[in-house]
């Protein structure tokens, strides 16, 4: 087998892993490696064809594979060096990597791990939805690889479950290319995308929008021929009575992400039940010394280029860790009180006094306060007349004091101080 | 793929694991065999659709066909791992009592056992429970040392691959329609009438065909047998290791139920099957889930083992019992038809072949070629190869050897499906298998690709991506199973 020493090993070459080699690099480290088991980079940026890319990172409107040109470009300059098919198929706690590739079987130990792995979709199997199993039924993003870039038709007639960003820009899509869409169903009272996917996707084209509605029985043994819908209550039980057989040959998925870490786990690092990602601390560093996460791995963004930014905050510190000038130190909880879904970093660092918050809520909020709390004592508050469950907030603090006790909550502007 | 001839000397009809398990065996002597079924591949239907558990036999009445096959069967499977490299476990399992009440139905399961020859049985308590499997719940057990666990659909595939090897042709997405004795004398003449209106003679006919042999049954008037469907949901978590369970868990079941209970098996590839469930059902076709026993199987099986909610569901399916007998009573047992028809006797009828028939499917297979050797004297086939080459799973090999395959192999250097770590050699092999089947689920049984947690939502594109750029595949000609599902409706420019 063959073996090398790495400082800096990247575990894939989407917007994440891009950005996290290229910081790795400008910090200084000299042997950055991606380990991208597409034959591509980009990762799924390639087959989002559509606009809305690059405005953070570049300031400028781009397609997802211009995004991906862009990084991979500047990675190029950087001197980053990749390997394509390359798949790493075990990793330690001692930051040593099994890699299938085109080379064979390589062993690689790096001074620093970046998990870059993004994410999966959730599946008809996992939500569980009754009735046959035929041909037809697909994910979104699975979808959108065989039509953007196989070219192939997928059906005729679709329905759409799920009206997050990808199912929003799947329905704008299929229609784009002479597949009717009879109607997205969202189980959700709300829609789950962006106002402005909704807006530029569905109502620009005319496409209904069905919310509080979900599939509850799929036709047809083996080519799919019909789904029956049905109104959902307040539990999202199934209401008796509102079922809706609908003929369609094509149901899209868009029901959610999920981070793939199953190379975290085999390398011993914590999980957090909440994002399903690592859990990390404000260097992005996870609970195994020297292994970083950044991107959908590490929580689901809805914009690659967040993605992009976490990963040259993990670039960077990946590569001080490895050229030994930040080590793991003690590190306190960022606690998340009512209406917080998901928060990143879970730690604060003990020598931290500067530190991003990101955070996600549960469900739309309207005129709420966000509240932030270090020992008890306000530090940031932000009032807010729409606060949505699709839209990833960023919060940027800055202490005199250690952060050790932070907590982070809405609360009702009604009773400001409420607890 | 086969060159199928006019004449043949048995055909076997319907390519389930009885009539691939008599393939294969009938495949020693000198007979030309033709396996007939009416779906895309071998293992289409109750076949593929199980828990894959290889009964030791104590499930089953004393003196009952069903238990003679079932532990004659069982005793094959070692033998049968050797010469055809299908993946098999044997771990044992254990029937739980929750409390004292139900510890009679332990002692009566080990006394049946012990009567039909069951080896390696004991009734165990709590704390030998815990040491076995710490996340089950229960009173007493019964640990079947001998019981173990295969993939029922690989190992069917390996008993076809092995016949086809072996001179057996096989004849896919053709139903029989008719069955036609020679008229006189030569009742061992045999007209069979496909659905695409292909016409073969044989002098054997073997009606294996599971769900319809009813059916089958009739084409020659034999209107003796109702097969009545009985489903069986399940749903299929993600893997989970050994320590959190390691062997099949199965409760006392049911007092008015069809089947064993909702039970917990530990797949060959360590995922959790749950179920299945059993209710009679109008249709042979009824493989459909539903929304209220989707939710008895959860509960049921987090009753067994709490830490289960934890544990993501990948999958469900639904398989359907061919039972001969519509009784809400278990009293009512109807043992397994395997006969010589009355009127015709080179017609041999099975009938009602459901559990235990994926272990008793070699022994079931054994008495057939003895009826037919009764009957007439059966040649060896020289050079009669009972070994099935197979392609080997890449993952599953020890390092030095997966390093060894990549330096002989660029194709083992890929990996194509990341949750199941399946390389390109072992898809491009499943895509040219021995039985000239390239449907995605055919791809997906014989290579594992496409059936882990993401459930081919990333791998199942670069599959088809090779079959079109390099098998010359045309897209409206990819299906996932039988003809009517098309992925595809063409190109999109």
């Amino acid at each position: 087998m063959i073996e090398r020493n790495v400082d800096v090993a990247i575990i894939g070459g989407g917007p994440s892993g891009l950005a996290a080699a290229i910081a790795a690099k400008r910090s200084g480290s000299q042997n950055v490696l991606i380990l991208e088991r597409n034959n591509f980079l980009g990762g799924i940026l390639i087959q989002c064809i559509h606009p809305g890319f690059g405005m953070h990172l570049y300031q400028e409107e781009l397609t997802g594979p211009e995004f991906a040109a862009r990084l991979i470009a500047d990675a190029a300059k950087e001197g980053v060096e990749y390997l394509l098919k390359a798949m790493v198929v075990d990793l330690n706690d001692q930051k040593e990597l099994i890699v299938d590739s085109p080379q064979g079987l390589i062993k690689i130990k790096a001074k620093a791990v970046i998990l870059a792995m993004g994410c999966r979709e959730r599946t008809r199997g996992m939500i569980g939805i009754p009735g046959f199993r035929p041909a037809g039924v697909f994910s979104a993003g699975t979808a959108q690889n065989y039509i953007n870039m196989q070219n192939l038709q997928i059906g005729r007639e679709a329905i759409i479950l799920g009206s997050g960003d990808i199912g929003l820009i799947m329905a704008r899509h299929l229609t784009l290319e002479g597949i009717h869409v009879i109607g997205v169903h969202e189980v959700l009272p709300y829609c789950s995308g962006s106002i402005r996917n909704r807006v530029q996707c569905l109502e620009d084209f005319g496409i209904p929008l069905h919310l509080s509605s979900t599939v509850t029985d799929i036709h047809g043994k083996h080519r799919l021929e019909a789904v029956t819908v049905a109104k959902v209550d307040g539990k999202l039980q199934p209401i008796a009575g509102t079922e809706q057989k609908i003929a369609c040959d094509t149901l899209l998925l868009s029901v959610g992400l999920i981070p793939e870490n199953e190379l975290a786990r085999k390398a011993g690092v914590k999980l957090s039940v909440q994002s399903k990602g690592a859990e990390v601390d404000d260097h992005l560093e996870t609970s195994v010394p020297g292994i970083f996460s950044c991107g959908n791995v590490l929580h689901i963004h809805d914009m690659a280029d967040y993605a992009s930014n976490e990963g040259l905050t993990a670039g960077q510190k990946a590569s001080e860790y490895a050229s030994h000038k930040t080590q793991k130190v003690q590190n306190f909880s960022v606690h998340s009180g009512e209406g917080i879904a998901t928060v990143i970093p879970q730690f604060v660092r003990q020598d931290t006094r500067e530190v991003e918050i990101k955070f996600r809520i549960r469900k739309p909020m309207y005129d709420v306060q966000l509240q932030i709390t270090n020992r008890g004592q306000p530090i940031h508050t932000r009032r807010f007349q729409t606060l949505l469950h699709s839209e990833m907030q960023l919060v940027k603090l800055k202490s005199t004091e250690p952060l050790d006790d932070l907590k982070i909550e809405i609360v009702p502007i009604s009773q400001p101080n409420a607890r | 793929m086969f060159q199928c001839q006019e004449r043949y000397d048995v055909i076997v009809i319907g390519a389930g694991v009885v009539g691939c398990a008599i393939a294969r065996e009938l495949s020693r002597f000198q007979l030309d065999i033709l396996v007939i079924e009416k779906e895309d591949d071998v293992a289409s239907g109750t076949s593929k659709a199980n828990s894959g558990v290889l009964h030791a036999g104590f499930n089953v009445p004393t003196a009952s066909l069903k238990a003679k096959t079932n532990v004659d069967g069982r005793a094959c499977f070692e033998q049968l791992h050797q010469e055809l490299h299908f993946p098999m476990r044997i771990d044992g399992k254990l029937v739980i009592a929750k409390n004292d009440e139900e510890l009679p139905y332990l002692e009566k399961l080990l006394a049946q056992g012990l009567k039909n020859g069951v080896k390696g049985l004991a009734i165990i308590d709590h704390n030998q429970i815990k040491h076995l499997e710490p996340n089950v719940e229960g009173k007493y057990a019964l640990f079947s040392a001998l019981t173990g666990v295969i993939s029922p659909y690989q190992f069917t595939i390996a008993l076809a691959e092995n016949a086809a090897q072996n001179g057996t042709h096989f004849l896919f997405d053709e139903g029989v329609t008719e069955c036609r004795p020679a008229a006189g004398k030569e009742e061992s003449n045999f007209t069979i009438v496909t659905s695409e209106g292909n016409h073969f003679k044989s002098r054997w006919v073997i009606n294996a065909a599971g769900l319809a042999a009813d059916k089958i049954c009739q084409l020659i008037g034999e209107d003796r047998y109702t097969v009545c469907p009985c489903k069986g949901e399940y749903f299929i978590t993600d893997k989970v290791p050994p320590s959190v369970l390691g062997r099949p868990i199965y409760p006392v079941p049911p007092k008015h139920g069809a089947g064993l209970g909702v039970h917990l098996t530990v797949s060959i590839d360590r995922n959790v099957l749950i179920g299945p469930s059993a209710e009679y059902c109008d249709s042979t076709d009824d493989i459909q889930n539903t929304q209220a026993t989707m939710q008895v199987l959860k509960n049921e099986a987090y009753e067994l083992m709490p830490v289960l909610r934890d544990v993501p569901f990948i999958r469900s399916y639904v398989g359907i019992r061919p039972k001969l007998i519509q009784t809400k009573s278990r009293e009512n047992f109807a043992d397994f038809v395997i006969q010589p028809n009355q009127k015709f006797n080179h017609f041999i009828e099975l009938v009602g072949i459901e559990s235990p028939g994926l272990t008793a499917s070699p022994a079931i297979a054994k008495m057939i070629v003895d009826m037919i050797g009764a009957q007439e004297k059966l040649k060896n086939r020289e050079r009669w190869n009972p070994e099935r080459k197979t392609t080997p799973s890449f993952h599953t090999l020890p390092v030095e050897e997966q390093v060894k395959l990549a330096d002989q192999d660029p194709l083992y250097r890929e990996i194509i499906c990341r949750c199941e770590l399946v390389t390109k050699r072992e898809v491009v092999d499943a895509i040219n298998n021995t039985l000239g089947v390239t449907t995605l689920d055919a791809i997906k049984r014989r290579s594992r690709s496409m059936m882990g947690r993401c459930q081919g939502g990333f791998c199942s594109t670069k599959i088809v991506d090779i079959m079109i750029r390099e098998f010359g595949i045309k897209p409206e000609a990819i299906r996932v199973n039988n003809k009517q599902s098309n992925l595809f409706v063409g190109k999109i420019k």
